[in-house]
């Protein structure tokens, strides 16, 4: 058991993870999250959920983590004042968390330092709530003038510098708003939220296989970790496991997206310090994981290929053979370009102390996945929590002290060779008699399940929450940038203008994975 | 320097030969004259506007610059402002939040102008949208498609659109009409 509280019962979430839920009242809140605080956790999301039509109000959800497990924290919220403790004194990444929940849904957090909309512009009026369950999506359009007080530095030579949401490069779009004084940043404040596409609320018309695709589209670049995660909650409330080819083949997949995500990274991080040669060369390597991803599977980014209750995929022993030697070239390629990138000068200098988040910074904020990793943060699910097939895999975590570019460079590089490894791994695991696919069809009534995959980026969560009737009632899918987004603003404090671009690259966050 | 050249060469040259134009990518008719083309054909400047993907198309976007399809080798280049830009290339449902920016960026765009929308949410309104909005493909939070938003002349379909079909898509909006 996690977590012991006089006040709450766990019960276990039969689930692939260690993870359990329990009922708290909001009163209780604040002493537990305390609790996991002093004893090393962290928060992962915080949600609402509407059970009006239950006669129960509103529900708020808080996932939290120590090295134990997980524990989704239920808080039954009345339906006339539906407000609760602030945590982010605790979690400070619960701050935009908070904020996000009233935006959408009206749970309040009082005595919060920080009650500034945050995914709402001006599509909707204040006052109404998206993810009610009476909002009238079509009568609530506003175009009101979107006002937001940014905080303002002042003093002598201190000057703005507004940046967005159409960005200079083809990067997603967000708006940072630059305190400087000459090339020097005082403050970066960033303003989310223009990507909000409403997709927690399509979620509650889809049926469980179009939620997966959908499920699959909340941040592009980590279709895998998203999809399986989704999977994995659903598996949860009805109570299956996947075949274990389906799990093996589902690890693969998951890797794979890892290798070429970190190939992207490391052949741009190049560039933005003006060696476009690693542009060139990664870019290659990249397009052809990219290419015999479609060869064998059917998608360059692998989309749809994991599925409620199993996977769409398969791989005969011509296919393994092309990863076998994928793995092999990309090995030998890979550290001829590292060799270059740790000799080259200009480099290095680049990359060496600039945007650096310290440990114990990290630790306080609760940075999370690669770029936690990088400043010493020693979470990785699939070594700590490993599911299957990850518990027959050992993974090794890569983790760094220095929290600069320069360490997120060598945690990619580290990572990409542990991914070649597993791969190769998996493929000698991955047994050829084929088990039949029992895809899921529907969900039990009444059900709750979340699932939580460690994504290239870090831990990406979906929580599944289904009705009377086992409809998907509310699905609430939580990207790590929702951590990571607020320490960025603290890694390039006192570095100049011109670096922003490398530090944003280095942590790489979703803007659609946070937006919604 | 040496292991820097020394890749290079054994890399050797990766580039493919490029799509031709497909006509049946095109919304609306061609309205340039063929004397703009031919300079456009020369040397094009795309601005990228993601309206609010999910970023899977950005993806591809990244990738048609690889020396696979080495988009600059045909003197297509993406450039940091829309006033600098000949046409928009852009992805995602509209967000209602992107919906003033993308309206914003197409005014600050020179005449003679041309957007390609790329990836099926940008065509269609895609997965974030509901179809019984019409086929417009609305909600709350989006305006659908892109054509819903500003005038479109060439689509790219997809989820995401292979880089050939991007590619495929920005070449048949600066072709004439055969």
């Amino acid at each position: 058991m996690p977590i012991k509280h006089p006040n709450l019962k766990l019960s276990r979430l039969t689930d692939a993870l260690p993870a359990w839920t329990g009922e708290i009242a909001a009163d209780d809140l604040y002493d537990i999250c305390l609790g996991v605080r002093e004893g090393g956790g962290r928060l992962v999301a915080l949600w609402g959920s509407d059970e009006r039509k239950q006669s129960r109000g509103f529900m708020l959800h808080v996932t939290l983590i120590n090295e134990t497990g997980l524990v989704c924290l239920n808080v039954p919220l009345p339906a006339e004042h539906p407000e609760y403790p602030d945590i982010s004194r605790i979690f400070p990444a619960a701050s935009r968390m908070q904020r996000a929940a009233y935006d959408l849904l009206g749970i309040y957090a009082h005595e919060g330092h920080d009650h500034r909309k945050w995914l709402r512009h001006g599509a909707w009026h204040s006052g109404s709530f998206p993810l009610r369950k009476d909002f009238d999506a079509t009568a609530s359009r506003a175009h009101d003038a979107d006002d937001y007080p940014f905080v303002q530095v002042e003093g002598q030579g201190v000057h703005e510098i507004p940046v967005g949401p159409v960005h200079a490069g083809i990067i997603e779009p967000g708006h940072f708003r630059f305190s400087i004084i000459g090339e020097r940043v005082l403050r970066l404040e960033e303003r989310l939220g223009y990507t909000h596409k409403g997709i927690e609320k399509r979620f509650e018309s889809m049926s469980l296989q179009q939620g997966a695709k959908l499920a699959g589209r909340v941040s592009g670049d980590s279709t895998v970790a998203y999809a399986w995660a989704y999977a994995m909650a659903a598996e949860s409330i009805a109570n299956v496991t996947p075949p274990k080819r389906a799990l093996w083949l589902r690890a693969l997949l998951l890797e794979r997206e890892r290798v070429a995500n970190h190939l992207g990274d490391l052949g741009y991080l190049g560039n933005d310090v003006a060696l476009a040669f690693g542009f060139a060369q990664f870019w290659i390597l990249k397009e052809q994981v990219l290419r015999n991803n479609a060869a064998l599977f059917g998608h360059r980014y692998l989309m749809d290929k994991i599925v409620p209750g199993g996977v769409n995929a398969n791989l005969e022993a011509a296919g393994k053979r092309v990863i076998e030697e994928e793995c092999a070239m990309l090995e030998r390629e890979v550290r001829i370009l590292r060799g270059i990138y740790d000799e080259h000068a200009g480099v290095q200098d680049r990359f060496i102390g600039t945007g650096r988040v310290a440990p114990k910074l990290a630790a306080q904020l609760g940075l999370c996945g690669l770029a936690g990793r990088a400043s010493a943060q020693a979470w990785d699910a699939r070594a700590q929590f490993a599911c299957a097939p990850y518990d027959k895999l050992d993974v090794k975590m890569a983790t760094y002290r220095n929290g600069d570019v320069a360490a997120r460079v060598i945690v990619r590089f580290d990572e990409l060779f542990e991914s070649l490894r597993l791969q190769r791994e998996i493929l000698t695991q991955l047994i050829y008699e084929d088990e039949a696919p029992a895809l899921l069809e529907k969900l039990p009534a009444n059900g709750f399940g979340i699932g939580m995959v460690e994504g290239w980026r870090g831990e990406v969560m979906v929580a599944i929450h289904t009705d009377a009737q086992g409809k998907l009632a509310r699905v609430h899918p939580h990207d790590p940038s929702w951590q990571n987004w607020p320490v960025l603003e603290h890694a390039v404090i006192d570095n100049i203008v011109p670096d922003f671009p490398l530090i944003n690259k280095s942590f790489n966050l979703s803007y659609s994975g946070q937006d919604l | 320097m040496y292991q820097i050249l020394k890749q290079i060469i054994r890399t050797g040259i990766k580039t493919e030969t490029p799509p031709q134009a497909d006509e049946a990518m095109r919304l609306i008719e061609q309205r340039l004259q063929q004397e703009i083309l031919d300079v456009f054909g020369g040397a094009l400047s795309i601005r990228q506007v993601d309206a609010g993907s999910c970023n899977g198309c950005e993806l591809e976007i990244h990738a048609v610059n690889n020396a696979y399809y080495n988009i600059e080798g045909l003197g297509i280049k993406f450039v940091a402002s829309p006033r600098h830009a000949d046409l928009l290339l852009v992805t995602g449902p509209v967000s209602r939040h992107m919906e003033e920016a993308l309206k914003r960026t197409y005014d600050a765009t020179p005449e003679p102008k041309l957007v390609v929308a790329v990836g099926d949410c940008a065509c269609g309104g895609g997965i974030f949208c509901s179809d019984d909005a019409g086929g417009a493909g609305e909600n709350y939070a989006t305006c659908g498609k892109v054509a819903n938003v500003i005038p479109v002349d060439v689509v790219v379909s997809g989820c995401p659109p292979t880089p050939t079909a991007i590619l495929q898509g920005i070449l048949t909006a600066i072709s004439a009409k055969k």
